[in-house]
């Protein structure tokens, strides 16, 4: 593999990028002032905020999920398209381009649905200078109620007709962005790939309640005591983003250069995406929460990454991933682990013990000390048994040999025991386990050959009566 | 019951004493406390919890601050343990709950339980809401309690929410014991520990101040009350039995302590010696120190490593400047009229580790306040003296014997707990005496099945 610094530059559908880091349609990217500041602190690209026939917003507008002391793991909004004249915003896309030359400014459009309509806003972003177009087909608030947004999103017809005419007088690529409130991304996906669309961005926002105040009864964001369904992003969403995004690039009929969205905040939910198969990214709410200056450590942290591992440009990683997701049915059904704990990093804890009892298969024991193993004792016989110790303050002059107690090592009496032969190998020990390496999960299957499911059944070991898995997937 | 004062409201702090007796360890506020919550891995069987003498479910409480259920885990708390708050202050962590975190084991700082668990006490005190508990339904019986500190105080709440009538009676104007008389001001101010007693009150118990039980007295209420507990704590510090011990200027730690808490006391002189190294008297040292004596020393036979006090708190009172000299016996002390020195003698250990004078080692250290603090003397005596109408107490070394798991002691109507069973340890151990003792006294008047 090539030793030579890598660079972030790539092409998506035609367009030219500096990096694939790009803020999205969204309040960062409201006004010209904004995207210059955004470019000078290292952003390649931004989608302009949706211009369309300006709107009147609300207040408040946004609402927020916190987590264990942590702000905005999820975020959610009310806010409409752009609240300014569309003339003011193509002034400034026109100035944003002639000072800035090299980076990406894509025009979000959202507009009726009618032909001239479109044909209109589709000429005037172009002769603005934008260098290329994102069809707002996605925003679940507000604007589905006037039949545009994820009103068109959600109805492949539309959606397939609107890009048609869309294309019929782009000069420029033409990208769809998808909503998520949908049962399967792929249909309105192959919708707009029908309908001639360059390139998709996916996902949007998906409808939500954050929550309700448990002292007024007023859900948020609180407008004037009432509120409605938002966007939700952040943090939070990543997970469902990656698998719609994995769902559009492995269907032949909906595959195109993808721009992704969703939860996106650091280099390494950036690398992500593109192991995915996405060629660009695009964020929103880590920009809001922590300003612009994110794209430094994404920028520099993807670009270490990418030296570490070889690869010179964005294209050499992009899609790595999608070969290793797979339906349930094509999985290895010999693939046999068992969870191991490293005494010597055991602190003795036993979330592990309480995990498997309760909230798996009842395969880890606290019996180390007991002559002989007493596998009958419940976790609550346990708990109650030592609460019945007496215990006192140890004090060193008339507790000899308490003083010196040392927190150094485990007593071997805390460290729960794996039983190897019945762990199901389901993983939740090392998942709650808060001691990084302490419990790992090892190999134990004894050479047998890949199968699956799939193979099972077509070499008639299970009827395929009963062989219909269930996968959301699918 | 009568309309009387609340507790806090009979004394009033002097204003010396609370601008030098600062918070040591200032308390959480939301912001902190939250973060510090879920820092708790919430450890199944918690070691902590197990540390604890009371058993407080210390993960469960912690998880109800992380959620904003504050009322529930004072609750949690108060239930183990009835003088949480105080205890939340004043127990030595450092070797129970957060000595025992797993955290330790991480590399890592242990999640500050005290803090926390005064958090969630200052916060139910800040809301005005009531004790979560109720008396139980009344049963007709009663105890009688002698002290009206940590342990009977436990005791006596265990009886009221079982419907026990429980009948305090001490020989001091205010309840609490060693808590409200005898620890230091920074870890437990005073009327903090009188706003958690007078919350207890809301159960329902009765006091009887100032009056002092004796033999014929104990016998009295034994014959009027169903069961005896004795939470009476230890007797006078003990006195060196050097010529000058009489003078103007020897003190004992105790009174010293008891003194500024009480406002009584709100200046020291310049030169203070406080013979004894145990916590009380690091907490006099200390307090001599914040009272603006500018030399204080402490005094000790053997040496450092074989002194009572935990090595927190000898590191806190060198920090606080107090200087300490080991192997040293007082022999003497001088003066006239008032102390002026503190007669000494080296010591030095001997090959069958017996200390033993140096000769020619006498010297003569100049102090103007000398504090004893060289262990308390047991006043249970008089329990298994021939006067005694009930019968002998069975008594080792002075302290009461009794079963750990109830507090029974040899006479079956008698139970015990706290300093005077034990020689003198912390507030939590008293607590927790207290507590198995009203359980075992309910078990065995039959009544434990009360729910509570």
């Amino acid at each position: 593999m090539s030793k030579s610094k890598p660079t972030l530059a790539s092409t998506f559908c035609g367009i030219e990028c500096l990096n694939p880091f790009w803020l999205a349609s969204a309040p960062p990217t409201n006004c010209g002032e904004q995207i210059m500041r955004a470019f000078d602190a290292g952003w390649g690209g931004a989608v302009w905020k949706t211009i369309g026939e300006p709107i009147t917003n609300v207040s408040s507008r946004y609402s927020s999920i916190d987590w264990e002391g942590r702000r905005m793991m999820g975020f959610n909004n009310i806010e409409l398209i752009s609240d300014r004249p569309i003339e003011v915003n193509l002034q400034e896309i026109a100035e944003v381009k002639r000072r800035y030359p090299k980076h990406v400014v894509i025009a979000s459009l959202m507009v009726e649905s009618k032909r001239e309509s479109w044909h209109d806003i589709v000429q005037r972003a172009e002769d603005a200078g934008a260098d290329g177009l994102e069809l707002n087909f996605g925003c679940p608030h507000g604007m589905s109620e006037r039949g545009m947004g994820s009103a068109v999103g959600q109805v492949p017809e539309y959606c397939e007709q609107i890009t048609g005419w869309v294309k019929e007088k782009a000069r420029t690529p033409v990208i769809v962005k998808l909503t998520p409130n949908i049962s399967d991304i792929r249909v309105p996906a192959r919708a707009a790939k029908r309908g001639g669309a360059d390139a998709l961005s996916a996902i949007n926002t998906i409808n939500s309640i954050t929550g309700i105040d448990l002292d007024t009864f007023q859900p948020s964001p609180n407008v004037d005591g009432k509120s409605s369904h938002g966007g939700y992003c952040g943090p939070a969403v990543k997970p469902i983003a990656l698998n719609m995004v994995q769902q559009i690039q492995a269907d032949t009929a909906s595959m195109l250069p993808l721009s992704g969205i969703g939860g996106i905040g650091s280099w390494r939910d950036a690398a992500e995406f593109i192991l995915l198969g996405c060629s660009t990214v695009q964020v929103c709410t880590a920009a809001m929460h922590y300003g612009y200056r994110i794209v430094e450590d994404m920028q520099d942290g993807l670009l270490n990454w990418m030296a570490e591992k070889g690869f010179a440009t964005i294209e050499d990683f992009r899609g790595l991933s999608l070969p290793n997701v797979r339906e349930w049915k094509q999985l290895n059904l010999n693939y046999q682990i068992v969870a191991r704990i490293h005494e010597d990093l055991c602190i003795g804890c036993q979330l592990c013990y309480t995990a498997c009892w309760d909230g798996a298969h009842q395969c880890i024991h606290l019996d180390r000390t007991s002559p002989a193993p007493d596998t009958t004792l419940t976790p609550g016989m346990v708990e109650a048994e030592s609460a019945r110790r007496i215990s006192t303050t140890p004090i060193p002059k008339l507790d000899a040999g308490t003083s010196g107690r040392t927190n150094a090592i485990t007593p071997l009496e805390r460290i729960p025991r794996v039983d190897e032969h019945h762990c199901v190998g389901c993983n939740l020990c090392s998942l709650v386990c808060p001691v990084e390496n302490c419990i790992t999960m090892e190999r134990i299957d004894k050479d047998l050959p890949f199968e699956s499911w799939e193979e099972r059944v077509a070499k008639g070991l299970i009827t395929s009566g009963t062989g219909e898995v269930m996968s959301t997937n699918t | 019951m009568s309309e009387r004062v609340p507790f806090p409201e009979q004394v009033s702090a002097a204003p010396e004493v609370v601008e030098r007796f600062g918070d040591l360890h200032p308390p959480f506020d939301r912001q902190a406390a939250v973060p510090e919550a879920n820092r708790c891995l919430y450890c199944f069987d918690a070691p902590c919890t197990i540390a604890c003498p009371t058993h407080i479910d210390v993960p469960s409480f912690i998880k109800k601050i992380a959620s904003g259920n504050l009322s529930g885990s004072a609750r949690t708390i108060l239930d183990a343990n009835i003088l949480g708050a105080s205890c939340s202050r004043a127990c030595p962590v450092e070797v129970l709950c957060e000595g025992a975190c797993v955290m330790h084991r991480y590399n890592k700082q242990p999640i500050q339980i005290a803090r926390l668990q005064r958090f969630a006490m200052d916060t139910l005190y800040e809301s005005g809401a009531p004790l979560p508990f109720e008396p139980g339904p009344e049963t007709g019986l009663s105890v009688a309690l002698i002290g009206a500190g940590p342990a009977s105080l436990a005791c006596a709440a265990e009886l009221r929410r079982r419907g026990i009538r429980a009948d305090l009676y001490d020989a001091h104007p205010l309840p609490g014991g060693l808590n409200t008389y005898g620890i230091a001001e920074y870890k437990l101010p005073l009327v903090e520990s009188l706003r958690e007693i007078e919350m207890l009150s809301q159960l329902g118990v009765e006091f009887h101040f100032e009056t002092k039980v004796d033999a014929a007295g104990l016998a009295e209420l034994e014959r009027t009350h169903d069961a005896v507990f004795l939470g009476i704590g230890l007797g006078a510090i003990h006195q060196l039995g050097v010529a000058g011990e009489q003078l103007a200027g020897v003190t004992n730690a105790l009174d010293l302590i008891a003194g500024y808490k009480s406002g009584a006391l709100t200046t020291v002189p310049k030169r203070v010696v406080v013979v004894g190294a145990g916590n009380t008297a690091i907490d006099a040292a200390i307090a001599s120190v914040r009272l603006g004596a500018r030399e204080v020393h402490i005094l000790y036979r053997r040496g450092q490593e074989q002194m009572s006090a935990f090595a927190f708190e000898y590191e806190h009172a060198k920090h606080e400047g107090v200087k300490f000299l080991w192997h040293v016996q007082p022999t003497g002390i001088r003066g006239d009229g008032a102390v002026k020195g503190l007669e000494l003698t080296r010591l030095a250990a001997t090959e069958d580790g017996s200390i033993v004078p140096e000769k020619d080692s006498a010297f003569v250290l100049e102090a103007d306040l000398i504090v004893l603090s060289i262990g308390q003397a047991t006043h249970a005596d008089f329990l298994s003296g021939p006067s005694s109408g009930f019968g002998k107490i069975q008594l080792e070394r002075g302290r009461i014997v009794i079963d750990r798991a109830t507090g029974q002691t040899s006479q079956p109507k008698f139970f015990a707990g706290g300093d005077c069973t034990n020689g003198g340890r912390e507030v939590v151990d008293a607590v927790a005496d207290g507590k198995r003792a009203g359980i075992g006294i309910a078990g065995w008047l039959g009544v434990q099945h009360v729910k509570v």
